[in-house]
């Protein structure tokens, strides 16, 4: 069936199965590889992107179901071509991911929860992360890189 | 100013932070096929017949190929790791197939695959594929494994026994004979799974007109891939381009090969002239990638009344699952590090690698590291209880001496060479680890006050080292680009462990340039043609050294090229920020990217005898590996209820020699821990008696989350290596490797067990089982 999502502020209009997942829509339909699949059963959080501003499993969605509602990817975080938004250079300068694959899901999480709650406290972060698996990184780099947002 | 040793922030991330980096599930071809694999629903099952008639009718469904369509290319994996050159030794060779012909041996192993217009359509077919099987019964218990009566994985084996390896030097009975103290105890530790947030994947797309096959593969090692993969495919090497973009995380079973899929992918798109891709799911990921972990040690210590070790025996079984391609990396591992900091006189070793009905076990994060920490750590716990020491006191007193190093240990390590720690200096680590947790402070007031209060507070205290940096070799190309930036192009992938930093420090410190304008490639065999792999904890020590030969080479390039220019002697010129001038005269200075230009002249002629460009290409090869060593402490707090424990403090003091980047290695220690606590408290693979996975989902097998793993306190001495002109030490899997060990001694010393007569002597250990060890079970 043809629907139109908007992603990123940009609609795209595609002939798809009813039972094409968001996920795949993203990725495979327009090209927005940066949201990333990593269970697809709604655990790990790789594949969190905004639904009209709120958090997300895009694997656990169908394509279908979001038509008529802005989706945010992390193509969309960066103020312009090159560079990075606040929330992504405190990522880099604390050393927040290592093989980056979680990253995407953890940005987006994070910016809807630093919208909410724009000063938390560690304890606070750590609740906002727990649904989100990281790896590599034992979490450590990515609180602080939080905390710096925090203080900002 | 100098990059190296800074804590400089990662090359690699902007790409990442903005979605923009390339995985293998984003690459996109035109007349892309997919692929879904009907696997084994049984743990060892005869093969009775496939119809695979309703699939291949499926409209979308352009292949559907079994054991049978493969022919000659049907071939079991080749062996990836040699048994090890040990006099007596036993080892029987049996590899994976790229699809099961007659028996399967464990769940998951693939059967049939299927080829569609999209991974939708290949996943209905799947359901279409009807398959008929004599079940057979499975085995899974190593001991039972090795009944006389037992199933047989490998029915043309006379039993379960795939390796037996028997290491030993000084004489044990002497020792036990002579002790104060001889202690036997049985260590078990269990399967557990690496679970990179990126599952694995293959791409391969074979265009006749180049005649030439391209794959991208979410593996540790794409220049063996790519070697293997020419072999079986009967192309030359240079036919074959193999690119492990960048990879979610590997932690080493994206190091095994070759998988099936690995061979099977790149057939396809060969055969079919169509590229095709295939993405492991998260249920495939649980039965197909390897596992590792399950031993069983019997142990046992002997000690003068001082507590000095005199000697240490052990037996234990390993679970190579059932397959066994990687060889005996695993268990020669656990063998080789359980001597661990210490001086042990008399060392008797004798492992069995068993088959069983499992998912294959290969290296994962510490690769059989931990076991043997785990065994003589907590040996080592139990003795000092039993001679009234103190747990740091012990430890102390049998501490190889600094002075004693290069300390050999007289036993066959993984790289087949003699195992000889380079260099280490224990005591101060432990010292520093006592003083950052408080230990004593601990123990005289903090425990008792807790204990007054009801309050189950416990200390831990580990000790490890880890053989890192191992051969044969890498390979590294730097050259200086026309445009002034400096490019680094090694053989082996990287996972996430910042190589395009830390190797561009290692560049920018020879060329004087930012690491920023330092552009390092790694995992694509059409950039560099020699490498070995990602593995071992050796990127930095051999990859890096590789690095720094070259561009020192380069160096000498840049200044010779720039002496000529200026024509003034070498010695007069400076290299600083992307330009070279003469001594005194900054004003008139050339650039890289200029001397470049003119060392690659367009007329003329280069100098007889010389090479054109600032480019050197150097290969670095350690006789053995580096030794790295560390202390891991940590203060814990069991809720008497539940039994659930919280961590209070965590500090690692940890040496790996002379460190390229503090920032990145303060990830790594993070990381390793992390999964070492995730190892030790949350991660069980649980089995039923047929060999059936029974949580292989991410809601089941749980992995530690933000709310699990503390905040980490740092430390590092620095013992450089004298083995690589850095005298970097690998880091990667030092985080994981005493977790386990430190887990057990510091919920014992929380809820006073030993008191009551209780040891931990097995791993993982989650609430429900620490109950049941608790109520003596």
């Amino acid at each position: 069936m043809k629907i139109t999502i908007r992603v990123n502020g940009v609609g795209y209009t595609r002939d798809v199965e009813p039972r094409l997942l968001l996920s795949d829509f993203l990725r495979h339909e327009i090209g927005l590889t940066g949201t990333h699949v990593g269970c697809e059963h709604g655990v790990c959080g790789a594949c969190t992107i905004l639904w009209d501003g709120e958090p997300a499993r895009s694997c656990l969605a169908f394509a279908v179901q979001a038509e008529g509602h802005e989706i945010s990817t992390v193509e969309g975080l960066a103020p312009g071509p090159g560079k990075l938004n606040p929330l992504q250079q405190a990522f880099q300068d604390a050393h927040g991911l290592q093989c980056g694959y979680c990253t995407p899901g953890m940005l987006m999480t994070l910016t809807a929860f630093l919208a909410e709650n724009p000063h938390p406290d560690e304890a606070q972060i750590r609740e906002a992360l727990s649904g989100n698996l990281c790896r590599c990184t034992g979490y450590q780099h990515i609180v602080d890189a939080v905390l710096r947002v925090a203080a900002a | 100013m100098t990059s190296f040793g800074r804590p400089l922030t990662r090359n690699e991330d902007p790409r990442l932070l903005r979605g923009e980096a390339l995985f293998v599930d984003d690459v996109e071809l035109p007349g892309l096929l997919h692929v879904a694999f009907f696997r084994s629903p049984h743990a060892h099952a005869r093969l009775l017949s496939i119809d695979v008639e309703a699939a291949k009718a499926r409209p979308g469904v352009v292949a559907v190929v079994t054991a049978a369509d493969l022919g000659e290319y049907w071939q079991p994996g080749p062996l990836l790791v040699p048994p090890p050159p040990v006099p007596g030794m036993v080892f029987h060779q049996r590899c994976q197939v790229p699809l099961v012909r007659d028996t399967a041996r464990h769940v998951g192993e693939p059967v049939v695959m299927v080829l569609a217009e999209s991974r939708y359509i290949a996943e209905d077919a799947v359901g279409d594929i009807l398959v008929e099987w004599e079940t057979l019964p499975a085995v899974g218990d190593l001991e039972a494994a090795l009944q006389p009566d037992a199933p047989l994985v490998h029915d043309d084996l006379d039993s379960n026994i795939a390796a037996r390896v028997h290491q030993a030097r000084g004489d044990y009975a002497a020792a036990a004979r002579a002790a104060h103290l001889v202690l036997k105890r049985r260590f078990i530790y269990d399967r557990g799974a690496s679970i990179p947030m990126e599952t694995r994947g293959v791409v391969a797309s074979w265009d006749p007109r180049a005649d030439r096959l391209t794959v991208w593969d979410t593996t540790q090692a794409p220049v063996v891939i790519r070697n293997g993969l020419a072999a079986m495919l009967g192309l030359s090497e240079r036919q074959v381009r193999v690119v492990a973009p960048n990879i979610g995380g590997g932690f080493g079973p994206k190091m095994m090969m070759f998988y099936p899929e690995e061979v099977l992918i790149p057939w396809a798109a060969m055969r079919l002239g169509r590229p095709v891709k295939w993405i492991e799911d998260r249920l495939e990921h649980f039965f197909a990638t390897t596992h590792e972990r399950s031993q069983i040690h019997d142990a046992e210590i002997a000690l003068d009344a001082e507590g000095k070790i005199l000697g240490v025996r052990d037996v234990f079984l390993h679970d190579t699952g059932a397959y066994d391609p990687y060889g005996l990396t695993v268990p020669l591992n656990s063998q080789c590090t359980l001597l661990g900091c210490y001086v042990v006189p008399a060392y008797d070793s004798l492992f069995t690698a068993v088959f069983t009905n499992r998912t294959l076990v290969t290296p994962y994060r510490g690769a059989g590291r931990q076991h043997g920490v785990f065994v003589m750590e907590r040996l080592l716990d139990m003795a000092a209880r039993a001679l009234g020491l103190d747990r740091a006191e012990i430890r102390r007193r049998n501490f190889i001496a600094p002075d004693a190093f290069p300390f050999d240990q007289d036993v066959i390590y993984q790289d087949f060479s003699r195992l000889s720690y380079d260099s280490g200096n224990y005591e101060p680590i432990l010292d520093k680890a006592l003083h950052a947790i408080g230990y004593d402070d601990f123990l005289a007031r903090v425990q008792p006050a807790a204990r007054a209060e009801g309050r189950a507070l416990g200390i831990g205290l580990v000790c490890y080292v880890e053989g890192t940096g191992i051969g044969p070799y890498e390979g590294a190309r730097v050259q200086v680009q026309g445009s002034g930036k400096v490019s680094l192009v090694t053989g082996i992938g990287s996972q996430g462990q910042g190589h395009a930093t830390a190797f561009a420090q290692v560049v920018a410190e020879q060329l004087g340039v930012d690491i920023r304008d330092v552009e390092v490639v790694t995992g694509d065999t059409d950039q560099f043609q020699w490498g070995v792999g990602t593995f071992a904890s050796r990127g930095a020590v051999v990859a890096g050294s590789a690095a720094h030969e070259a561009a020192k080479v380069v160096r000498q390039k840049v200044l010779k090229t720039a002496a000529a220019h200026f024509e003034c002697a070498e010695e007069d010129l400076v290299l600083a920020d992307g330009k070279v001038h003469v001594a005194g005269v900054p004003d008139h200075a050339i650039t890289l990217g200029k001397l470049a230009g003119l060392a690659n002249p367009m007329r003329g002629a280069v100098t007889p005898g010389t090479e054109p460009g600032l480019e050197a290409t150097s290969y670095f090869g350690p006789a053995s590996g580096a030794t790295a060593s560390g202390v891991h402490a940590m203060l814990v707090e069991i809720d008497r209820a539940t039994l659930k424990p919280t961590i209070l403090d965590y500090v690692v003091v940890h040496d790996c020699g002379t460190v390229i980047n503090p920032l990145i290695l303060a990830g790594q220690i993070h990381g390793g821990v992390a999964q070492g606590i995730g190892n030790a408290f949350f991660e069980k693979l649980e089995w039923d008696s047929e060999g059936q996975l029974l949580n292989a989902s991410l809601a089941d097998y749980l992995i530690p989350t933000a709310l699990d793993v503390p905040r980490m306190r740092l430390d590092h001495t620095v013992t450089p290596s004298p083995l690589n002109p850095l005298g970097v030490k690998g880091a990667g899997e030092a985080g994981a490797i005493p977790v386990g060990a430190l887990f057990a001694q510091a919920i014992e010393d929380a809820l006073d067990l030993p008191a009551q007569g209780i040891e931990i002597r097995e791993m993982p250990l989650g609430p429900s089982r620490l109950w049941e060890i608790t109520q003596g079970g």
